[in-house]
């Protein structure tokens, strides 16, 4: 099937396999920024955002972007640099493989939330998993972060 | 020291953090095939015959093989050294599948959906095969696992296939039995560790083509090219030198990317069709068709005076590797080699027992590679002696432990699958690692518990830990530093980054030698064709024996561009000195910029290139104590974790930040292991915990407060005085948070993880005794 919808600011058609996910899509057609990491809507390394909320990619049917608005990493580099600038700077970035999905669920908290602290935060990333980092120092990480831009 | 020492943030980590292609799904040819296998439904069952035909006709598909089509060449996938301390007891493909998820058959298509077609089409008859499922029922059952008489081992490790052992293993130091006959106070106890999933974010990945030299280029998520290359090259029956294996970035290890996953399936496509390929592991797929941590049973007595020192300590263990015996023996080794030495004034000591197979995944490498099981016990009896001595616990490790200057016979008697290597402890921070633990946890304040609201209690425990560096005799990593133009250099090297940050790490080290800032070393590693060999990430050596590779590199680096600048300069090697910056003679100066361009360009031109190459010769332990606090729920026996303090001894942190973050996370995945973490079957053997939302990893809202301090101390052995310390932090928590339930509620739990139920079902035992 085809579909038309908004990717990273530009108008995009595709020609999609109606069985396949979003994530699928994205990665097929070259934005592999966007990571696989569970297929069951737990891990958080697929996050993208759909009309500015975050979704895990792998759960939404690439289908139904149909005539909407998809984010992924690739579309805030201005952002991923700050965010991976202040990760690595509390040596929060590991493996990285969760890195781009964070980024993706900060873009969107940044826009929700007005001066969340340690447990909003918590809560609003809970769905982005790390298993390196033991997630404290993405804290440290994300207050500095936070902190730097007000 | 100007970049040691310095936490300087990780070379990879924006690019990362902007997704940049990186993993080796994100790199893999876009015209891949893409292979997938079909895993068996049964634990245990002989195929009979396999129908390809229907599948081999779907429009897109490349190739179908079965274990018919195959080499039948036995290999371990452990990803060890050579030759390797594990069985070979595998094929690429087989005649037997030994547990559910196993591979019976591989297609390759054009596509995910294709592949998946194929392998609906494909139809399988099996003679299905009573499977071994209890680990402790294995010795010795009616079904043997591996019949087939190619299984073998290298050298002897007690390999006795016909009763269903991988591995058996017996080390004592005097006579344990007479020294507990005489003891004041014996302890028995039992205890079970479980296995335990690595689920690094990124699943296995790999993939292969045959470049325009008719070269098998692998590109693969693996801590191991060159073992991958060295057994694809066993398994696929062609030359060592006809491959190729790079590691790109990969999504973290453990220890679970050491095995070798897809590299033989995905290889054999390519070399079958000619065509790119590429193999990406299901999470599903990781769960059931990878490995776990080896789950154990631990029968350990303790003897000591009633003052409480400690006279002997008995281990006796027993290890399920499930289906395939790798890391079988050195896990079970290591069990005992790195938890029994922290006690090392005993009279008698004794280890040993066996590992067997059962018809579960395979046990593998694991963060704590055995020193986590065995800790959870050592430390757990030792807290239930102090109980038995009316002992603080603290106080009862302060009399026995290892200290700085001294020694164990275990060093010598034990290493990871043969003997080990004689060393003295010239770096043991434990009593100010204790010291302050303590303190930050406020350990006078809350030991053993205090009633925080009706139903709930708080406790605080502890737990000891240490473990190596490296393994002596055996692991060697070397490095190369090449000179640019305008004064950069390339760091070659075979040290695989997991996404610890030891290319970071290394190019400190580098650029700390040399005398110049980090930015200047451009590094690339891990490429068995482009950089000089390393035997690998694992056992916690890439610091301390990578770490010295790059440093000799730098030294013979530095020492050629002095004499290159004293050349120059028309002054005797001798009376010049290079300080980073510029090579300066008695009468002159020529700054690394200019000499390293004119030596490309102008003057005397020649390429300087240096290799260093290091032996592991020791391993010297990094030690830790950790203190958990715990509040117990009486009504429900919920466990929750209110506060971790560790104090580590890890030699001087090249980068303190990493290596901070390598204990935080460490920490956490040992929380998982101690409370939520659990792999469970089904009674015919299938995995009831094979996705995300079974097994529950630690997620950002269950981490409580961490503390992670790193304590002054400098390991003279090691580079720029570091040790290591990438698996020390998963070791104490489940000890520990064992210890911090008990002294909050009185009651003993020895069987990980310590589920709500458990803890609830010996509240109520407890209550009814
Ligand atoms: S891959 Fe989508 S949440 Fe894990
Ligand atoms: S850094 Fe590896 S999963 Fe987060």
């Amino acid at each position: 099937m085809t579909i038309t919808f908004e990717l990273n600011g530009k108008t995009t058609t595709w020609e999609i396999d109606p069985v396949e996910t979003l994530l699928h899509a994205l990665r097929r057609h070259g934005l592999t920024g966007v990571k696989e990491g569970c297929d069951t809507a737990s891990c958080g390394v697929c996050t993208v955002l759909l009309d500015g909320k975050p979704v895990p990619s792998c759960a939404v049917p690439a289908g139904r972007v149909d005539g909407h608005a998809v984010l992924t990493v690739e579309g805030v580099p201005a952002k991923a640099r700050a965010i991976g600038e202040a990760l690595a700077d509390e040596g929060a970035d590991q493996c990285g493989y969760c890195a781009p999905g964070l980024v993706m669920s900060l873009v969107a908290m940044e826009k929700e939330l007005d001066q969340p602290d340690d447990r909003e935060i918590a809560s609003y990333l809970a769905g982005n998993m790390c298993r390196c980092s033991g997630y404290a120092s993405q804290t440290r990480a994300i207050r500095k972060y936070l902190g730097g831009e007000s | 020291m100007n970049e040691v020492g310095k936490s300087l943030p990780k070379i990879d980590g924006v690019g990362l953090a902007m997704g940049r292609p990186a993993y080796a799904d994100d790199l893999a040819p876009r015209e891949a095939l893409v292979v997938k296998a079909l895993r068996s439904p049964h634990a245990f069952a002989r195929i009979r015959s396999i129908e390809t035909a229907a599948a081999e006709a779907i429009p897109g598909v490349a190739c179908v093989l079965t274990w018919q089509d195959v080499p039948r060449v036995a290999v371990t996938r452990a990803g060890q050294g050579h030759p390797e301390p594990s069985p070979r007891d595998r094929f690429i493909l087989d005649e037997f599948v030994r547990h559910i998820g196993d591979e019976v058959a591989v297609v390759a298509a054009d596509s995910l959906q294709t592949a998946q077609l194929a392998l609906d089409a494909l139809v399988v008859d099996y003679e299905v095969l009573e499977p071994v499922l209890d680990f402790e029922q294995a010795e010795g059952h009616a079904s043997v696992l591996h019949p087939e008489p190619e299984a073998h081992e290298n050298f002897p490790i007690g390999f006795e296939p016909q009763r269903n052992i991988a591995s058996a293993y017996e080390m004592h130091v005097g006579d344990v039995d007479q020294v507990v006959a005489e003891s004041e106070v014996v302890l028995r106890r039992t205890y079970y560790t479980q296995a335990q999933q690595h689920v690094a974010l990124e699943p296995m990945a790999c993939a292969t083509w045959l470049d325009l030299h008719d070269r098998l280029n692998v590109i693969s998520s693996t801590q191991t090219p060159w073992h991958v290359r060295r057994i694809m090259a066993r398994a696929l029956d062609i030359p060592v030198s006809g491959i190729r294996v790079n590691k790109p970035r990969i999504g973290g290890g453990f220890g679970g990317k050491q095995m070798i996953h897809g590299e033989l399936l995905c290889g054999l496509v390519t070399l079958r069709t000619g065509k790119a390929a590429k193999m990406v592991y299901s999470r599903r797929e990781v769960f059931s068709a990878t490995n776990t941590r080896h789950p154990m049973r631990m029968d350990i007595t303790l003897a000591a005076h009633r003052d409480g020192r400690l006279r002997a300590i008995d281990m006796r263990a027993l290890s399920d590797t499930g289906a395939y015996g790798e890391h079988a023996l050195t896990v079970f080794m290591v069990a005992g080699a790195k938890t029994l030495p922290l006690y090392n004034k005993v009279e008698a000591v004794r280890f040993g027992g066996k590992t067997v197979y059962t018809n579960h995944p395979p046990g593998g490498a694991f963060r704590g590679y055995g020193a986590i099981q065995g800790n959870f016990a050592l430390e757990s009896a030792l807290a239930e002696l102090a109980v038995e001595l009316d002992l603080d616990p603290v106080e009862l490790r302060r009399v026995n432990m290892i200290a700085e200057g001294e020694t164990s016979p275990i060093f010598a008697i034990m290493g990871e699958g043969t003997e080990g290597v004689a060393q003295t402890i010239d770096s043991c921070k434990l009593p100010e690692c204790i010291d302050r633990g303590m303190e930050l946890i406020g350990w006078a304040d809350k030991y053993p518990r205090r009633e925080v609201a009706p139903g709930r209690v708080r406790g605080v425990g502890m737990a000891l830990a240490m473990q190596g560096s490296g393994i002596p005799g055996i692991d060697m990593a070397a490095a190369t530093l090449k000179l640019n133009d305008f004064g950069s250099f390339n760091l070659l090297i075979g040290a695989t980054d997991l996404g610890t940050g030891s290319d970071t790490i290394l190019a400190q080290i580098a650029a700390e030698t040399l005398g110049v800032s980090t930015d200047l070393i451009k590094v690339y590693s891990s490429d068995t064709d482009r950089t000089p060999f390393d035997t690998g990430a694992y056992a916690s050596s890439t610091t301390y024996v990578s770490g010295h590779a790059v440093r000799k590199a730098a030294e013979k680096m530095r020492a050629a561009l002095t004499a290159e600048g004293a050349a120059m300069l028309g002054c005797d090697p001798g009376q010049a000195v290079f300080d980073g910056a510029e090579v300066r003679g008695p009468d002159g100066s020529i700054s690394l910029e200019d000499l390293s361009t004119r030596l490309l360009y102008n003057q005397n031109q020649k390429q300087l290139c240096t290799t260093g190459s290091h032996l592991c010769e020791q391993s010297p332990p990094p030690y830790m104590a950790a203190f958990a606090e715990v509040e117990v729920d009486t009504g429900t026996g919920k466990v929750d974790l209110v506060d971790y303090v560790a104090v580590v001894d890890c030699g001087q942190a090249i980068n303190p930040n990493l290596a901070r973050v390598q204990v935080e996370g460490g920490l956490v995945q040992g929380i998982g292991m101690a409370l939520t973490e659990d792999v469970r079957y089904g009674k015919r053997g299938r995995l009831q915990t094979g996705d995300m939302m079974t097994y529950k990893i630690p997620g950002r809202q269950d981490v409580p407060r961490i503390t992670v301090e790193l304590v002054e101390s400098h390991e003279p052995s090691g580079p720029f005085g570091a040790k290591s310390v990438g698996e020390i932090g998963i070791d104490t928590p489940p000890a520990a948070i064992a210890n911090a339930v008990f002294n909050a509620v009185g009651v003993r739990v020895r069987d990980l993880p310590l589920t709500p139920e458990k803890v609830l079902m010996a509240l109520r035992g407890d209550r009814d005794a």
